[in-house]
């Protein structure tokens, strides 16, 4: 009862009507912003993120969760009027979507993935309410050595559950680590890897980082690259549905949000498992299956409700235990560690206020988009069509901008470019970019996590043996490490002498 | 799946040169290369350790360094066997030709005459300069237009981010006629 009195105080908070305001404002750049090709939701965040720099900690995450889910549905308009995925976790989407607007059905499309995409929110959003108290109470019971066994998890899920090679996973993962050690180790208080440079005393900003490798790394890539005849656009209309695309709808609405919350709160989870799973079972229990490949709606339907949940259900261990598990998640613990707050079990005691009005304005951000979507749509579809040249040099003009503003210093701005050659070479060599943030953003809280363990044990390594919450997440961890070696060595095997 | 998703599954995975893709190798040196510098910081690093701190600042240091060097002689193992990562595909972009090394460096050097000239020129000015170099890098030619438009995104947001909002953005030699 208490978390529903938090959270009318919440909803309070962000009617006033300055307050809803920044939130109409974060649903609508972050909808522009995700919109625009080559931009995926974690992107748009980071991109975004200087804009809330001068606002309190209330309303600059007013505006943020606007943004958060405007950058998603974004990515979705994107996938299906242009073919065209701007992340992972909407490619499932451009299958039948990109099909469904070539044959006229545009406005159809659109309007199932909006409508999924806000029925998926809403419940995912309440999801999100419901589990994150429990979450929390078995969070605050936890020791340094669970954390560190937690910690050592998500880098082991990054690399290796996530993306097709695991040995580029740990080399993304390992860069993004040393980059978190830059700076004035904060127990001895020794400067580490930071070359006599004083600015690098404080260690790299994650946000730099992240529009680094995300923002200035994409644009590089993708200018030396660029395709001299832009992609077709599809027109299209305002987008509405008839009885019939409610009726095959809403089903996949529902069971998209049952695959992706539960993927999305994992600490391994994800967007890509669930919205792969759902479009599965919706191709299996169609009545249409003579559709399928051709423009199916159930096809559209279920995968982007599943998307959308999944991104609430990675705010469940992003709030309740301070572990990114997207890239948008990542960004957004960034933003909330350049408000001087820790994500973590504590946040809902000292900033209690701050966490419901977030959860607040996310559904009230989730209502404005559909509000503001159905109309709007053909007005982003002519954003699809802005020039490449315009577009590539707004982005790096954006990404100088949001770095120089974290600091105020030009040192950052050469950081920034030296990222973006990173990120740039990253994408060359096929490397995940996801490890290396969750690495920087992770790193230096895992390495304290783990000193404290040992603090307590004297320095016997014993002592990251913690609770039996470390003893599961290690197996877990060992697991996971040796499946592709039985994987190789007893099931290959065993199958070729059966067969 | 449809024919075209196939279609640009089938771009991605047509192999940049003959055989393997050697470059790769560059990245096991660049990986070994960094190993070593982070061994060789932490053994600058004065080994502290006390009651409250058993472990001392220099040990994840050294772990990671050795790490980084497994990680190189793994991948290089994993690239001697054939193995190569998909370049990111997207959909500006167009992998079936080579990188365009021109633009590229273009981008740079608008990104660091910017990086060099906000303090002392302002944000405005350098700014301007970012957004009309990168236009014209990346192959726009319309050299008033785009000025126009550097321009005014230049004072919109000088004006909107940092006198609206409190953003820090430097004035430059335009301090006081802003």
């Amino acid at each position: 009862m208490d978390n529903l009195n938090n959270l009318l105080q919440g909803f309070a908070d962000v009617v006033a009507p300055m307050n809803l305001l920044l939130a109409l404002i974060g649903v609508v750049i972050g909808t522009a912003v995700g919109v625009l090709p080559g931009i995926g939701p974690a992107m748009t965040v980071a991109l975004l993120l200087p804009v809330t720099y001068g606002m309190e900690p209330v309303q600059a995450f007013i505006m943020f969760a606007g943004i958060f889910y405007g950058g998603m549905y974004g990515g979705s308009t994107t996938s299906i009027l242009l073919n065209t995925p701007g992340e992972s976790s909407s490619v499932v989407t451009a299958i039948e979507g990109n099909k469904m607007a070539k044959a006229g059905r545009a406005a159809q499309a659109l309007a199932t993935a909006a409508i999924g995409s806000f029925v998926a929110g809403t419940i995912g959003t309440l999801l999100l309410v419901l589990v994150t108290p429990f979450v929390v109470d078995f969070a605050v019971s936890l020791g340094a050595p669970d954390y560190f066994a937690l910690m050592l998890l998500s880098f082991i899920a990054v690399t290796s559950v996530l993306g097709s090679s695991r040995i580029r996973g740990f080399v993304s993962l390992l860069l993004g680590l040393t980059i978190g050690l830059v700076g004035i180790d904060s127990v001895s208080g020794q400067q580490r890897l930071s070359l006599g440079i004083p600015q690098l005393a404080d260690g790299i900003d994650v946000v730099v980082v992240a529009v680094g490798i995300f923002a200035v790394g994409e644009a590089l890539w993708v200018a030396a690259h660029l395709r001299r005849k832009p992609a077709e656009v599809i027109p299209v209309g305002r987008p509405w549905m008839g009885r019939k695309d409610w009726k095959r709808s809403w089903k996949p609405w529902l069971r998209g949000t049952a695959f992706g919350f539960p993927f999305g709160a994992l600490p391994a989870g994800g967007a890509e498992i669930p919205t792969f799973l759902s479009y599965a079972t919706e191709k299996r229990l169609t009545k249409h299956p003579e559709e399928f490949g051709k423009g199916a709606i159930e096809g559209v339907a279920g995968p982007e409700a599943a998307n959308n949940a999944s991104a609430a259900g990675t705010l469940v261990p992003m709030l309740a235990i301070g572990l990114p598990t997207n890239a948008t998640a990542a960004v957004m613990l960034a933003a909330f560690q350049s408000y001087g707050i820790q994500p973590g079990p504590l946040l809902f005691d000292r900033e209690a206020s701050l966490v419901w009005v977030l959860i607040a304005s996310l559904f009230v951000g989730n209502l404005l988009l559909l509000l503001l979507n159905l109309p709007l749509a053909p007005a982003w579809a002519k954003l699809l069509q802005i020039p490449r040249p315009y577009l590539y040099a707004g982005i790096l003009f954006f990404a100088s901008m949001g770095a120089y503003a974290v600091n105020a210093q030009p040192l950052d701005l050469f950081l920034l470019l030296t990222l973006g050659l990173l990120g740039f070479a990253m994408r060359r060599f096929g490397l995940p970019v996801l490890p290396l943030i969750v690495g920087v953003i992770l790193g230096p809280r895992a390495e304290l996590q783990g000193r404290r363990s040992l603090q307590l044990s004297g320095g016997e390594l014993s002592g990251l043996l913690g609770g039996p919450v470390s003893y599961i997440v290690y197996t877990v961890v060992v697991l996971v490490l040796v499946w592709p070696l039985v994987r190789r060595f007893v099931v290959r095997p065993l199958r070729e002498r059966s067969a | 799946m449809s024919s075209e998703v196939n279609d640009r599954i089938a771009e991605d995975t047509r192999p940049s040169g003959e055989g393997g893709d050697r470059a790769q190798y560059a990245v096991c040196a660049f990986l070994a290369l960094l190993g070593t510098a982070v061994i060789v910081d932490a053994l600058g690093i004065p080994h502290i350790t006390s009651g409250t701190d058993p472990v001392g600042p220099r040990v994840v240091p050294m772990i990671l360094g050795v790490l980084l060097m497994v990680v190189a002689v793994a991948y290089a193992v994993d690239v001697a066997r054939g193995g190569r990562g998909e370049p990111e595909a997207g959909e500006d972009v167009d992998l079936s030709q080579g990188s365009d090394w021109r633009t590229v460096l273009l981008l740079i050097g608008a990104f660091v005459v910017n990086a060099v000239l906000i303090e002392r020129l302002g944000w405005v000015i350098s700014g301007t300069l970012l957004f009309w170099g990168t236009a014209f890098a990346l192959g726009n030619r319309h050299y008033v237009r785009n000025l126009l438009i550097a321009v005014t995104l230049s004072l919109v947001t000088f004006y909107a981010f940092a006198i609206g909002l409190g953003v820090n953005l430097p004035a430059g030699v335009l301090q006081g006629i802003l």
